[in-house]
């Protein structure tokens, strides 16, 4: 029997600095089961980062959520009041982000960065905290955590300070664990250990893992279902194995026919890779129809003429595209 | 970490020996010495009594001469006798060292204790009234001549309504501070405003607040345990600044207020080409600015462990 | 916005000095020199005299504005000599390196280590009062903040490409810099600069007021001030208006100087 630990229904993000707000994220739906992995993949700007910021109430003005509902085990977050968010966040919503060489207070011992979650969420005396940051420490795989608890972020590598970052997200076992590009600054030998290191930890809690990433090829490996972004909307959503194998949004099928596999391009006789031309429009200037038309190939007039919904695929899942494949 | 000290030391010294130098050629390299500038404020002196003095300052020896002697002085902490006063300079300076001392430190505690909750707060409402507010007081507090602020100062409060002294020292007393200290003040407290919100708001973007955010606490305790230090590490170096050079900047607004410092001794000597006089005051002006810029290279050593650990 | 606002009151309030200072004779009702007059001493700001008289009896007004000039060309004139000193030193510490960098830093150091103004009473007292003295004592004195800009700015500028290729094209080291370097990182100079003209007046102030900078009789508003102390209870306004406007000169360039700021680094700290 699944269990939604997250549902997110008609999610709007808006930049509010003007007159009149302009959505920069809009009709974001999706829904995270307990323990499974989700992926939200797209290009820089296209609005996965705000999904997070939001989910766990970081948004910073001028942006601010707009409309629809964030559902975490039932409550709706996005009406929640500060207070009891607070409570939530790092309690039952927890973020990794992608900087581990500045994501953490340079001027405190991880131990006692660790140690604030007990001290905040569980009532803990500075005295226990420190335990249970040994504790904690000890299980992101950090070697002599007794020592390593006294030392300060610019002692450690990156990948120690990730591994920090995931101690300190996980440390209350939290429902949603989101993770946003947690391996992107990362050297690409310590990637593969960090990824896995967060899988198996929120498996053995059954902690639902959102990740966030540009890389197509890590979320369709690691993923359950995979939901594709474009400006600020989700463009298609389906299990891990088909989106890779059977995109069916012109943009997805782009974004396939750029990773690099290896002995694909000999099957093709490709010279180089496939790149999308184009850019990613700004927010201000996104086009009324299909927001992927000026730089989709299968391109017709109706396709610029309205608003393009969501439509179920026969065989399971949903995009956003009146030509799907 | 003792080697950076040690080289500190080294530059110190350097420095100290360089300004003395310095000072010493040009009081003379040109012409005019002490005697003839009593001859100059048109006192009646006899070429023969200029001649006697000249002698027994020893102004007639060589320049190298001079130099080494003072600087053989120096080594072993005689700072040389004032042609003025015939006193020992060090003795002179004993008294002047703690009125100056006073001064600095109730200036930089009036500039700290306004100027940065002026920061914080207005970088805490950025864009808010307060901000503008507090961001133009501290233009304005950079732009305000401190001896004139001094002079408006002294009209309200003790010339209108009679609550401080006007000048002087007083007994040693905290009244004849207050205003002195306060003008002094002004312009540190108007740099120390600005650096504080800017260091303020540099934090409030860093990635480590957002982790903090992140984990679920309160506002208070967001800035208490994860702003303020990160952001007080940031103003350190200007408030070290601010204090080491207040010794030589307080001189105009010792001059104002005739208050028996360092400063107020330098403008005299200075006039009389009292030589020795000068020296010891500058001396005392630049050993100051490197001890308090020494302090603040160990407090950073308390504060930052990334300094600590290095 | 608000970075207008500051270029725009900034520029305003010095090109009003700068008219008092250009059109002074047109301007000032009284000779600022000769107007001396016992009878008229001490009188309070009125139809006569707008802003009062002094001890010796001159209209305060007519030697404000002959004290812009002294001030305007002062700060100028003090404030391209520091930037030329400091840029010069600069530049060449930074696109030099090696052993020339180390003297200037040292140098630099040194500079900062002896508050400008203590310098400055020092050399003045070498060489007199005067205006030619008063250029020198400060014109050589305050170049350090100029000096670790230019130098700061090299640095990150050296290794980059439109450096590199004039290099290559074989240009000498001279032009490399003043041709190449300069205009690239003239935007923070600039605005250095700026502030440094107030700071200048600001200095001129301070030495006259002490009796050491602009010869007596001539005006300027440091110099004003020197005896408004004693006169403090019967006549303010020989403290009151000198210092206005002293206010206002540095204010205008320190106002005009964040203006540039934000004008010439827009993602700079002025917004952010």
């Amino acid at each position: 029997m699944t269990e939604t630990v997250l549902d997110v229904r008609d999610l709007a993000i808006s930049l509010c600095d003007g007159p009149t707000p302009v959505a920069a994220v809009e009709g974001v739906n999706f829904s995270i089961n307990r323990g499974e992995v989700f992926g939200l993949v797209g290009e820089s700007g296209c609005g996965k980062s705000l999904c997070a910021l939001a989910l766990a109430g970081l948004l910073k003005a001028p942006m601010a959520i707009s409309g629809g509902q964030i559902l975490l085990e039932g409550r709706d977050l996005a009406t929640l009041p500060p207070r009891e968010m607070r409570h939530l966040r790092g309690n039952k919503v927890s973020m990794i982000f992608q900087e581990p060489m500045t994501a953490l207070n340079p001027l405190m011992t991880v131990g006692d960065q660790i140690g604030e979650m007990f001290v905040l969420h569980r009532g803990l005396t500075a005295r226990a905290a420190r335990m249970k940051a040994i504790e904690a420490l000890e299980q992101v795989q950090v070697s002599s955590p007794e020592r390593r608890i006294n030392a300060y972020p610019h002692q450690l590598s990156g990948g120690m300070r990730q591994r920090v970052m995931i101690a300190i997200a996980l440390a209350c076992d939290p429902a949603l664990l989101i993770a946003d590009e947690p391996t992107t600054a990362l050297d690409v030998t310590i990637q593969a250990e960090i990824v896995e290191l967060v899988l198996d930890l929120c498996r053995a809690r059954g902690t639902a893992v959102m990740m966030i990433s540009h890389d197509l090829g890590l979320v369709a490996r690691i993923c359950n279902r995979v939901a594709v972004m474009y400006a600020g909307q989700i463009v298609e959503q389906r299990s891990a194995g088909d989106i890779f194998t059977a995109p069916a949004h012109p943009y997805t099928r782009g974004l396939v026919d750029a990773l690099p596999r290896l002995g694909r391009r000999l099957e093709r006789g490709q010279e180089r890779l496939t790149e999308i031309g184009g850019v990613v429009p700004a927010i201000r200037d996104f086009p009324q129809g299909c927001r992927f038309a000026p730089r989709c190939g299968r391109v017709t007039p109706e396709c610029r003429a309205a608003p393009v919904s969501m439509t179920d695929l026969n065989k399971g899942g949903r995009v956003r595209c009146l030509h799907h494949v | 970490m003792l080697n950076v000290l040690l080289r500190r030391l080294v530059q110190a010294a350097l420095t100290v020996f360089v300004v003395i130098t310095l000072v010493f050629l040009l009081f003379s390299v040109i012409p005019g010495t002490y005697a003839s500038s009593l001859q100059a404020d048109k006192r009646d002196v006899s070429a023969e009594v200029l001649e006697r003095i000249e002698a027994e300052l020893g102004l007639n020896d060589p320049l190298p001469q001079r130099f080494g002697r003072y600087m053989a002085g120096l080594v072993q902490g005689d700072l040389g006798t004032s042609y003025a006063t015939k006193r020992p300079v060090a003795d002179m300076l004993a008294g002047r060292i703690w009125a100056s001392f006073r001064l600095a430190c109730g200036a930089i505690l009036f500039a700290v204790c306004i100027g940065l909750p002026l920061g914080f707060f207005a970088a805490m409402r950025r864009g808010t009234w307060l901000d503008t507010a507090t961001m133009s007081l501290a233009v304005s507090g950079l732009s305000i001549p401190a001896f004139w602020a001094g002079l408006v100062l002294m009209y309200l409060f003790s010339l209108k309504l009679h609550w401080l002294p006007t000048f002087g020292y007083g007994s040693g007393g905290l009244r004849h501070l207050i205003l002195p200290a306060i003008t002094l003040g002004i312009a540190p407290m108007a740099l120390l405003a600005r650096t504080t919100r800017a260091a303020v708001l540099e934090t409030l973007n860093a990635d480590f607040i957002r982790t903090a955010r992140s984990k679920g606490m309160s506002e208070q305790r967001l800035v208490l345990r994860h702003l303020a230090r990160n952001a007080f590490v940031l103003v350190l170096t200007t408030i070290g600044l601010q204090f080491g050079s207040m010794l030589g900047g307080s001189v105009v607004i010792e001059k104002l207020f005739a208050w028996p410092g360092v400063g107020s001794l330098l403008i005299d000597s200075v006039g009389l080409r009292d030589l020795p006089a000068v020296q010891g005051a500058i001396l005392v002006i630049v050993l100051f600015f490197l001890l308090i810029n020494t302090l603040v290279d160990l407090a950073y050593l308390v504060v930052d462990p990334r300094i600590r650990y290095r | 916005m608000k970075a207008g606002a500051n270029l725009y009151v900034g520029g305003g309030i010095i090109l009003l000095i700068a008219v008092l200072a250009i059109f002074a004779p047109l301007i000032a009702p009284y000779d600022p020199v000769t107007s001396a007059n016992l009878m008229y001493a001490e009188e309070p700001p009125g139809a006569q005299f707008w802003l009062g008289t002094d001890e010796q009896g001159r209209d305060i007004f007519s030697r404000m504005v002959y004290g812009a000039r002294i001030s305007l060309f002062i700060g100028l004139a003090v404030q391209v000599m520091n930037t030329a000193i400091g840029v010069s030193l600069g530049l060449s510490a930074g696109y030099i390196g090696g052993w020339w960098d180390e003297m200037v830093q040292g140098l630099t150091n040194l500079m900062l280590s002896i508050p400008t103004i203590v310098f400055a009473l020092a050399l003045m007292a070498i060489l007199g009062p005067g205006l030619l003295s008063l250029l020198i004592a400060l014109g050589m004195t305050d170049w350090a903040y100029s000096c670790r800009i230019s130098r700061a700015q090299v640095l990150t500028q050296k290794s980059l490409n439109y450096v590199q290729s004039a290099r290559t094209m074989g240009f000498g080291p001279l032009h490399v810099m003043f041709r190449e370097l300069l205009p690239n990182i003239a935007g923070p100079l600039i605005v250095v600069a700026t502030m440094g003209v107030g700071s200048a007046i600001m200095a001129e102030a301070s030495l006259s007021f002490l009796g050491l900078g602009v010869v007596p009789p001539n005006p300027s508003w440091g110099g004003m001030l020197s005896s408004a102390r004693e006169q403090l209870m019967v006549a303010p306004w020989v403290a009151i208006f000198p210092g206005l406007a002293l206010f206002a000169a540095v204010l205008g360039f320190n106002l005009l100087g964040d203006g540039l700021r934000d004008l010439l680094d827009p993602h700079g700290k002025g917004r952010k």
